[in-house]
């Protein structure tokens, strides 16, 4: 019963968020500070384990390949497949449900425990649409800090592949040419803005409604960071069979 | 004015308000006292609209706020200055920046006005020089200044203080309870005060509201309660020695 009155009321907090706007001026300020805290923040760690785990990537598959009639091109095409599919929208998205997730719920949690939340109700203020909906609106810019990460990646593996000796820059440019589907880019960027709402959301539902003390602000913080993977890979799972089954 | 009727408010089984009736007149600083416990935070947060109450009423210049619509209610409350037991002053923003917040989401004042109004509530609660500090370097006394140089930057027409000295030196409790009786009478404003503050209660106390066990035991003034015989309210104001002492003084001088 818990969970059917937590997922209800996290609709209802989505519903409200966008009752009563909050002045467009104020608004303005505050969805830029988020798009700085929120993804330019972010684009470092993006970019660092986008080239490295790029480069992995490329490791592994050619070390994988050890059967002579595969060709050595298939070391690009595997690294690109990876990393436009699964890597860049949905793992980096686990790693920002760490990182923005619990900024985001410890911020609000830290707001809620020292009454800031109150004072803004007592003032009139919809404090839903001032707290949540700025992030909401920060994080649909986030495809852009994936595309980072999904040219980062390739690169990296392109750097592993030809500093590593695994095969040519040309086979790999050929294997990164080889059978591109331009809708596979679209589907990840569709899942990335659907990724994106979630990672406003749920990290600001659990600081929102938290209840006690500073403890509570830090488990408050995993419980978040626990339901919004959760939630990413079932959808995950949910748009892949929808987009591409 | 605020007119509370007949207000009642429970946690599950747990009845925590048990019909309180009274009145918070224009002009005064209205003390709620009573022991921990006694309802005293419910009955603010009831009088605030964060909390909603299974019976009763509380109508605020005639307007029953239960009746009132979602749009109506943050209207009302635009006119509602708060100071928090914590000051609940906002981190990420500098003193002046908190100040400056009500009439940036209120008004359509030009840059310059804002500043102008920050500079005079700044000044007027003796912080002419914090403008940029944050929260967070301010002392307890400080952040309580600001909480009232916020709760009073739009002119609002009601008041509340939740345990406003709390944390506070008695010299600097002084200070915040006397620049709240000023404030109210300057502005004309309703004020309400939950403390459990004695001082407070001798200071300031125009009317005060004793509560005990969930409900209004007592109501009176600072003059008054020198002279009740009510034994819920002399246990608790007159529990130190001092007290008792003042309070024997007081009444031989008064006899």
């Amino acid at each position: 019963m818990t969970y059917l009155y937590n997922i209800g009321s996290y609709f209802l907090m989505i519903a409200e968020m966008f009752r009563k706007p909050t002045k467009w001026s104020v608004m303005r300020t505050l969805i830029f500070k988020d798009i700085n805290d929120l993804i330019i923040g972010s684009l470092g760690i993006i970019a660092f384990i986008s080239f490295f785990v790029g480069g992995v990537i490329t490791i592994q598959t050619a070390l994988n390949i050890d059967n002579p009639l595969i060709p050595k091109y298939l070391v690009g095409f595997a690294t690109r497949q990876s990393v436009i599919l699964e890597f860049a929208p949905t793992f980096t998205s686990i790693i920002m449900a760490g990182k923005v997730g619990s900024f985001i719920t410890s911020s609000i949690g830290t707001m809620r425990v020292t009454e800031q939340i109150d004072a803004l109700e007592v003032m009139g203020i919809n404090s839903l649409n001032y707290l949540v909906f700025p992030k909401t609106i920060a994080l649909m810019l986030y495809p852009f800090a994936i595309a980072i990460g999904m040219f980062l990646g390739i690169l990296g593996g392109m750097a592993a592949c030809v500093f590593g000796g695994y095969t040519s820059l040309e086979n790999y440019i050929l294997g990164l040419q080889t059978d591109f589907d331009t809708f596979h880019v679209i589907y990840s960027f569709i899942k990335t803005f659907v990724f994106a709402f979630v990672l406003a959301t749920i990290p600001s539902f659990h600081g929102f409604y938290m209840k006690g003390g500073a403890l509570e602000v830090g488990k408050a913080s995993t419980t978040s960071f626990v339901w919004t993977s959760v939630v990413i890979i079932l959808l995950n799972y949910i748009l892949t069979g929808m987009l591409l089954g | 004015m605020i007119e509370v009727k007949n207000l009642h408010k429970s946690f599950g089984e747990a009845e925590v308000l048990k019909g309180i009736s009274t009145t918070f007149e224009k002009g005064k600083t209205n003390l709620i006292i009573g022991q921990s416990g006694s309802g005293k935070t419910v009955f603010l947060k009831c009088l605030l609209g964060l909390f909603n109450y299974e019976e009763g009423s509380i109508s605020y210049d005639g307007e029953i706020f239960s009746e009132l619509t979602e749009d109506q209610k943050r209207n009302l409350r635009s006119k509602i200055g708060m100071v928090f037991q914590g000051s609940a002053l906002f981190d990420s923003m500098t003193i002046a920046e908190n100040v400056m917040f009500p009439l940036q989401m209120f008004t359509k004042q030009s840059k310059s006005e804002m500043q102008d109004r920050v500079d005079f509530v700044l000044k007027r609660v003796n912080l002419d020089n914090a403008h940029h500090k944050m929260p967070s370097e301010a002392s307890g006394g400080m952040q309580k200044r600001v909480a009232i140089a916020r709760a009073i930057v739009n002119n609002p027409k009601y008041l509340f203080c939740d345990e406003p000295n709390s944390g506070l030196d008695p010299k600097t409790a002084i200070v915040i309870d006397n620049l709240i009786q000023e404030i109210t009478d300057e502005y004309q404003i309703t004020t309400v005060i939950n403390s459990h503050d004695m001082n407070s209660v001798m200071e300031i106390g125009e009317k005060i509201v004793f509560l005990k066990d969930g409900l209004k035991a007592w109501e009176g003034s600072n003059q008054t309660i020198f002279r009740t015989d009510n034994e819920a309210v002399t246990n608790f104001v007159y529990s130190s020695n001092l007290f008792k002492k003042v309070r024997k003084m007081y009444l031989e001088e008064n006899q």
